[in-house]
């Protein structure tokens, strides 16, 4: 355990050096949002056994969320981000209420429909600004004292509070509440006939799970000063899983390594497609960029027929089977 | 000892900097970089995007490829028509690219979010394609200057004539963003002032496919003109839905922003009699039926409006570097509002202090299949429209830059 | 003019024949994904990109081989069909015995990829498809013009899913199907070809979305984006309609057109969300579905 403190606090100063080591901020930042979205959408996927389909609705939710309390209303940003955070888990309430009511399969469409049924609320509703979103969303000031403005500051504030999200769920998961989610996963029927209400315990997991997803939307609302319809789409909830899915589900390093190849992906496929274009003179290559599609695709068909248990799963099998090989 | 030695060692070589530093301004990183976000994949894809991106590169190699030794090299990107991926790719273009001007829009909504990182990064942004007034209005900045069309001379030009022909009772159908709420405005001002209403408008989704409901309810309403206050694919299904549904027996259709693309793709039987407001047409003159045999060459049909543009601001960037000696944005704003634009795009184009530049617009009528000779022979110059007459006058602008005179 | 609530009933007819015209996709695709689920227990995601891909084929059959509508018909169901087997048995196969939840996520990753090729080879704006000769022009029905094309529509999918219906309920290959769903093993056990059984209903599963991306062809652009929102709308008929009874689906697609273009009439800016509205009132009165049996 003291060990595993040890790496973890090592990994947080290395990440806060980052910047000074002249990687671009808002792309880390970018990963960090985009890893306790995984990291989120883990603990219900990973841990209770729940495919959601529909994350993107909280991610979408708490940026309009906080974006609308900042812009118009002026809230302190610390006060914006919690009211974002707040939104997504009434969002997630209402949401796995309905959704939990069918298991398996049913309960993933039903995730997908409410969610695209909130992404055409957006489009619609004149708060969010339908296709031009919310843009220009002021910073502001964290407790008053440091300036958001600035992308450094802002950096080491949204670094603590992927810590803290981070934290939260490795309680969780560490926990007798957790214990029970485990238990759900792995035979639902079981967990019924030793008196357990699976029903209240799912649905805890979803808020909790919606509220963290939250915390991910309105803090990238915060970094890109805008909310718009992508944050909403379809296309993110699929992207989360997959994120999910290449690092390992039911790891709780998976889903940060999975945003963060995901994230690299998307910035830098553009780039691969024109070098790959320049050596082999193929033109169309040049064009990759606008597929990230066709890649993110590719990958998720890899992954679910040959690759199930994720980076982190298949590096944790190869070393037990490591272990067990230098033990016999 | 030491320490005086350092010392000295240190004045020397501050004394010897300085005067490189009072040298004339730099470019900076050694090279001139072009940014270009537009939409590359989605309803505007033609009109602008990848061949928009031709047309550039034909202006830095007419300008010989690089300036006083250093390279200029251009940067594309595709927003896919989303606020988000623009402004975050301009962002980070500027923080780490070090590119030193931004082209393009084709999206009111993502030029407005470019628009706020170019002034915050203090670097000229040159808006081709999108449409919204607010630009120069508004949401106007010291680092915009917004060239090709905006939605105040497109209703000046086809509200106007549409109204003098006697379509005096009109209905829109509006893409539902930023632009398409802006030309509709714009043109309901304008169709009031001279004399007409508006009996209602319906919202569609941007990229709809189907409006066949939609032109159902702007039937039912009665209208003499269908106000088409959307453009590209949504331009081009809803004339072929009301095609198709009848509604050009009983409704004018008044196209409020259409490129010679659309045209092409419904063929002028759907479209013959059409009026439209645009800013250029490859064969207005014989500097532009020469720049436009060129582009033909490289990308297979003759170019749009929004292609000549961006050649022609690029263009005029990499004559303000030439002349400024910089690529420093305060110097180019500067230059760009004292200098004119004389070139196959536009003569006596000028730049004003509100970033609108102006230049004579034309009202072009679709030709009819008879009197079309050759393929891309599609429109016939109806009135030229004169600048000042066309655009906001200064009087009338809401920014903050204008001297009220 | 006679008003209802306020509304001309011209109008009100033309929407709902214009919903019909909309209800028929979803009749037919909402049939293809019931069929394919009720076989495999998979939730077909890539449903609607086979369906563009069956738009394409008409498009690219008349463009590059000068093929006509009529023909493409019935060509390109089969090769959207032949596609489908191909899937089938390289990939959808080995994920039976898993969770299913796998089979979702792989359909939903062959979505992305069948979306990013066509995007990359043929761009988002769309191609435009020609009416064929024979459908075009308009029928003044009185309250409305309705071009001949929509009817023929409507006829098409009337005719295709009763078809099916009656080969599924009615002959000794649809009782086959069924009693493959309940015990697959048993009527493997009676000698019959299971796992082909199986492959050929995915293969017509996805026939079906092929059809009926070649009846739209005409009516909207063929564009690499054409599916996708109209497949959880789908999913969102099938949830209510239930998964269990082939007439159900049918059915519930028809009566959501409806449903959908009434609401474009009377509450316009409600006509995207109405059916995952009713889709939250059934899941709340009638979880299995209205025609659902619950499994």
């Amino acid at each position: 355990m003291n060990r595993r403190l040890l790496a973890c606090v090592v990994l947080v100063v290395i990440a806060g050096m980052l910047p000074l080591m002249n990687v671009y901020p808002i792309f880390v930042m970018k990963v960090m949002c985009y890893a306790l979205f995984a990291c989120a959408f883990n603990l219900l996927m990973g841990y209770t056994g729940l495919l959601s389909f529909g994350h993107a609705a909280f991610l979408g939710s708490a940026a309009y969320a906080t974006g609308y309390a900042l812009k118009t209303w002026g809230l302190p940003t610390e006060l914006g981000i919690l009211f974002g955070v707040a939104v997504a888990a009434g969002v997630g309430y209402v949401m796995g209420a309905l959704a939990i009511r069918r298991s398996g399969i049913y309960f993933s469409m039903i995730t997908l429909a409410l969610a695209q049924m909130l992404y055409f609320f957006f489009l619609q509703a004149p708060f969010t600004g339908g296709e031009d979103g919310l843009q220009s969303i002021p910073r502001g000031t964290l407790l008053g004292i440091v300036d958001l403005s600035n992308d450094l500051s802002l950096y080491y504030v949204v670094l603590g509070i992927f810590v803290i999200g981070l934290a939260i769920i490795y309680r969780t998961v560490h926990s007798p509440f957790g214990q029970v989610l485990k238990a759900i996963r792995e035979n639902e029927p079981r967990a019924i006939s030793l008196g357990y209400d699976v029903d209240r315990f799912k649905l805890l997991a979803f808020v909790l799970s919606a509220a963290l997803a939250g915390l991910a939307g309105s803090t990238k609302a915060v970094i890109f000063v805008s909310a718009t319809l992508s944050d909403a789409v379809w296309q993110v909830s699929g992207l989360v899983i997959l994120m999910t899915l290449i690092g390992g589900m039911g790891t709780l390093i998976g889903p940060i390594i999975g945003a963060f190849i995901i994230v690299l992906l998307e910035n830098k496929v553009g780039e691969f497609g024109t070098s790959l274009a320049r050596i082999t003179g193929v033109e169309w290559f040049a064009g990759l960029g606008e597929s990230v599609t066709i890649v993110t695709g590719l990958i998720f068909v890899v992954c679910v027929l040959a690759f199930r248990r994720g980076i982190v799963g298949e590096l944790g099998a190869f070393i037990a089977r490591r272990r067990g090989q230098s033990a016999a | 000892m030491k320490t005086r030695i350092l010392a000295a060692i240190a004045a020397t070589g501050l004394a010897l900097g300085a005067p490189a530093q009072a040298q004339a301004p730099k470019i900076s990183n050694d090279t001139i970089k072009i940014g270009f976000i537009t939409d590359g994949s989605s309803v505007y894809a033609d009109i602008d995007g990848p061949a928009g991106a031709e047309a550039i590169r034909m202006a830095i190699a007419d300008a010989g490829g690089q300036i006083n030794g250093k390279k200029i090299e251009l940067l594309y990107a595709d927003h896919q028509n989303k606020p988000d991926v623009a402004s975050a790719r301009a962002r980070e273009w500027f923080d780490q690219q070090g590119v030193d001007m931004l082209i393009g829009g084709t999206n009111s909504a993502a030029a407005l979010a470019m628009a706020k990182i170019a002034t915050e990064k203090k670097k000229p942004y040159i808006v081709i394609g999108a449409g919204s007034s607010r630009l120069t209005n508004e949401d106007c900045s010291p680092y915009i200057v917004h060239y090709a069309y905006d939605t105040v001379a497109l209703a000046r030009g086809t509200g106007s004539a549409v109204v003098a022909q006697g379509g005096k009772s009109w209905y829109f159908l509006t893409a539902d963003y930023a632009f398409g709420h802006s030309l509709e405005a714009d043109t309901s001002t304008v169709v009031k002032a001279n004399g007409g209403q508006v009996l209602g408008a319906i919202r569609a989704p941007l990229a709809s496919s189907d409006f066949s409901s939609f032109l159902l309810q702007a039937q039912s309403s009665k209208a003499q003109v269908l106000g088409l206050a959307n453009a590209g694919g949504d331009f081009i299904n809803s004339v072929k839905a009301a095609n198709e549904f009848g509604l050009t027996k009983t409704m004018k259709l008044a196209g409020l922003l259409v490129f010679i693309n659309d045209i092409h793709t419904l063929g002028l039987q759907a479209t013959q009699g059409l009026y439209l407001t645009d800013g250029w047409y490859w064969d207005q003159n014989a500097d532009s039926r020469a720049w436009a045999a060129k582009f033909e060459q490289k990308v297979k049909r003759k170019p749009s409006s929004l292609q000549a543009a961006d050649y022609s601001a690029a263009s005029l960037f990499l004559n303000a570097v030439k002349a400024t000696g910089t690529d420093d944005g305060d110097e180019v704003m500067k230059w760009f509002k004292s200098n004119k634009v004389n070139d196959m795009f536009a003569k006596g184009g000028t730049i004003r202090a509100d970033g609108r530049m102006v230049y004579d617009m034309y009202l072009f009528q679709v030709k009819t299949p008879a009197e079309s000779k050759a393929p891309w022979d599609y429109y016939k110059v109806a009135q030229t429209l004169p600048g000042d007459k066309v655009y906001t006058t200064p009087a009338e602008s809401k920014c903050s830059l204008m001297k009220k005179s | 003019m006679t008003d209802i609530f306020g509304i001309p009933i011209q109008a009100l007819l033309g929407q709902l024949l214009l919903g019909l015209v909309n209800g028929s996709f979803y009749a037919v695709l909402s049939l293809g994904l019931a069929v394919i689920f009720g076989l495999l227990n998979v939730i077909n995601f890539a449903h609607g990109a086979l369906y563009m891909v069956g738009a394409f084929a008409a498009w690219m059959g008349l463009t590059y081989f000068g093929i006509n509508y009529w023909v493409m018909l019935v060509v390109a169901p089969m090769v959207v069909g032949l596609i489908g087997i191909v899937i089938e048995k390289t990939m959808l196969r080995w994920l039976y015995r898993l969770d299913h939840v796998y089979g979702l996520l792989l359909t939903f990753g062959l979505t992305l990829l069948l979306e990013g090729l066509f995007r990359s080879f043929f761009g988002v704006s769309g191609k435009s498809y020609p009416v064929p000769d024979l459908m075009r022009g308009a029928t003044n029905l009185g309250f409305m013009v309705l071009p001949n094309y929509r009817a023929w529509v409507v006829v098409a999918s009337l005719v295709v899913c009763l078809a099916t219906w009656f080969v599924i309920e009615r002959t000794k290959l649809g009782a086959y199907l069924r009693a493959g769903t309940e015990n697959p093993r048993l009527v493997e056990a009676f000698g019959i070809n299971v796992p082909l059984m199986v492959t050929l209903t995915y293969g017509f599963g996805v026939a079906l979305a092929g059809f009926a991306g070649v009846l739209a062809a005409p009516i909207l652009q063929v564009s690499p984006l054409m599916g996708t929102n109209l497949i959880i709308t789908v999913f969102a008929v099938v949830v209510i309609g239930g998964m269990g009874s082939i007439l159900g689906a049918i059915l519930t697609g028809l009566g959501l057109g409806v449903v959908e273009g009434l609401t474009k009439v009377f509450y316009p800016e409600a006509s995207s969300t109405v059916v995952f509205v009713l889709m939250v009132l059934v899941l709340l009165t009638r979880p299995a579905g209205l025609f659902g049996k619950t499994k």
